[in-house]
């Protein structure tokens, strides 16, 4: 295709500079929501009753649609990546918040008491045993959380080119072009692909104590929690 | 001048209630699209999903469509087809039902393999057969994640479904884009409380649901 890779100069940035600005405005929130999440989570682990009113309320924010957010966001942060990256942020939170405490709360007594047994206290035990069991768990709500974010950085192209590899689409309906809409979509779907199986590595390196490559006998199956896609939301 | 005060002048302009923009057309027309995607997309992840968690064969399948699928941007693909075979309800459907088919047919997948084996092996020693097996003693164990699964992908529709008007359809995205572009607040937050509202009654819908389809043992748990 003839001009696949040449990028109209209203976007002032390169195919790859574009690149870069897309994973940044998709995995810059997706940390932020992290780190909000994990004391969230151990707040709704900790104190039970907690936790349904949290994920009510987070389903809501989750169901509100981006572009509105955005289009509220422009008064308080103007037309910046910020605007892009607020709504972002709080949907990797409402993703991450069930999947880190359907971890947390996977660990079994005994290892908790196991943990206790040897003195370990409540920080270290979170840091040292809780958090690692649930690193499965944690890791499958990330998976859904940057896919999800990558996509939806697009969108941020409605509100005047903050969408990265999403203003293509827009130049690619503004010029005719429409080899420019095909090429967004293409790169956005490999760089999700590509941070998808950067996170299963990671999965992988983290707990080297699961059983790879062979599918779980029925029984362990049963004894996993819930997947993490359900909870999520 | 916050949210709440032009939520307020949202609904209390009656010229918001009447006519072809009207919120009770809009919500329809949403409903309608929302309806219409989660459908299609219950009628090729659920028999997926169904079959492949009874066998415990093709979980690798069922999770490389899944990632493909979450991989593909929604509003790119809607651009991308409406650019290519231009306005209409296909350029809206296609991203809805890639959207809302990766929860559907992981969380059925997951569900259904996860079944205490146990009632299955009782099941199977009884001499049922495996359809038998599948829908009467699988299915009612894993309704309440089913569910759940198709409760996620119906909240992710309500809220992506906005996208129809920017190709010029209908439901509650069109206050939002309208708004966008006429530099309209009001609209805007009006069209967002709308879609959240929707959402909060998606959620009701499925707990109702729950309540009526999931067996009282099966909930008890």
């Amino acid at each position: 295709m003839n001009g696949f890779f040449d990028i109209p100069s209203d976007l002032d940035n390169t195919y790859f500079g574009l690149i870069g600005l897309h994973l940044r405005e998709a995995l810059l929130p997706v940390l932020a929501g992290l780190l909000a999440a994990l004391p969230l989570a151990q707040l709704c682990v900790r104190f039970r009753w907690l936790y349904p009113p949290v994920l009510g309320v987070t389903t809501v924010f989750y169901a509100i649609p981006s572009l509105a957010v955005f289009v509220v966001l422009i008064d308080y942060t103007g037309q910046t990546e910020l605007t892009v990256m607020i709504p972002l942020a709080v949907y990797s939170l409402v993703v991450l918040v069930p999947a880190i405490v359907d971890g947390v709360r996977s660990v079994p007594e005994e290892t908790l008491a196991a943990s206790t047994a040897m003195g370990f206290g409540p920080v270290r035990r979170y840091l040292q045993v809780q958090l690692p069991i649930a690193v499965p768990a944690i890791l499958a709500g990330l998976r859904v959380a940057v896919s999800a974010s990558i996509s939806l950085v697009s969108v941020g192209a409605l509100i005047g080119n903050q969408g990265a590899l999403g203003n293509l689409l827009a130049d690619a309906q503004k010029y005719g072009r429409p080899e420019l809409a095909v090429n967004s979509v293409l790169t956005t779907a490999v760089l999700a692909v590509l941070c998808d199986a950067l996170l299963v590595l990671a999965r992988n390196l983290l707990t080297p104590w699961l059983p790879r490559g062979k599918r779980q006998r029925p029984k362990e199956a049963a004894a996993r929690p819930a997947p993490k896609e359900a909870a999520a939301r | 001048m916050n949210v709440l005060h032009f939520v307020n002048a949202f609904f209390s302009d009656s010229a918001h209630w009447h006519g072809y923009d009207g919120i009770p057309g809009r919500l329809l027309e949403h409903v309608q699209y929302t309806l219409m995607a989660l459908g299609l997309a219950a009628a090729v992840g659920l028999p997926v999903g169904l079959l492949t968690g009874h066998t415990g064969r093709g979980g690798n399948a069922v999770a490389f469509v899944a990632t493909a699928a979450r991989a593909l941007p929604s509003f790119g693909l809607l651009v991308l087809i409406a650019v290519a075979v231009g306005i209409g309800l296909l350029p809206v459907m296609i991203p809805l039902v890639v959207l809302a088919i990766p929860p559907i047919l992981v969380t059925t997948y997951e569900a259904v393999r996860s079944v205490d084996p146990s009632p299955v092996d009782a099941a199977r020693g009884m001499g049922m057969r495996e359809s038998g097996i599948l829908f009467r003693v699988e299915l009612p164990v894993a309704l309440p994640l089913v569910l759940s699964g198709l409760r996620s992908a119906a909240i992710q529709v309500v809220s992506t479904a906005t996208i129809a008007a920017y190709v010029s359809l209908g439901g509650l995205g069109r206050y939002i884009i309208d708004g966008l572009y006429q530099r309209d607040y009001e609209k805007v937050v009006g069209g967002a409380t709308l879609v959240a509202l929707m959402a909060l009654v998606t959620l009701a819908v499925f707990w109702a649901a729950g309540r009526l389809a999931v067996s009282p043992g099966v909930r008890r748990r």
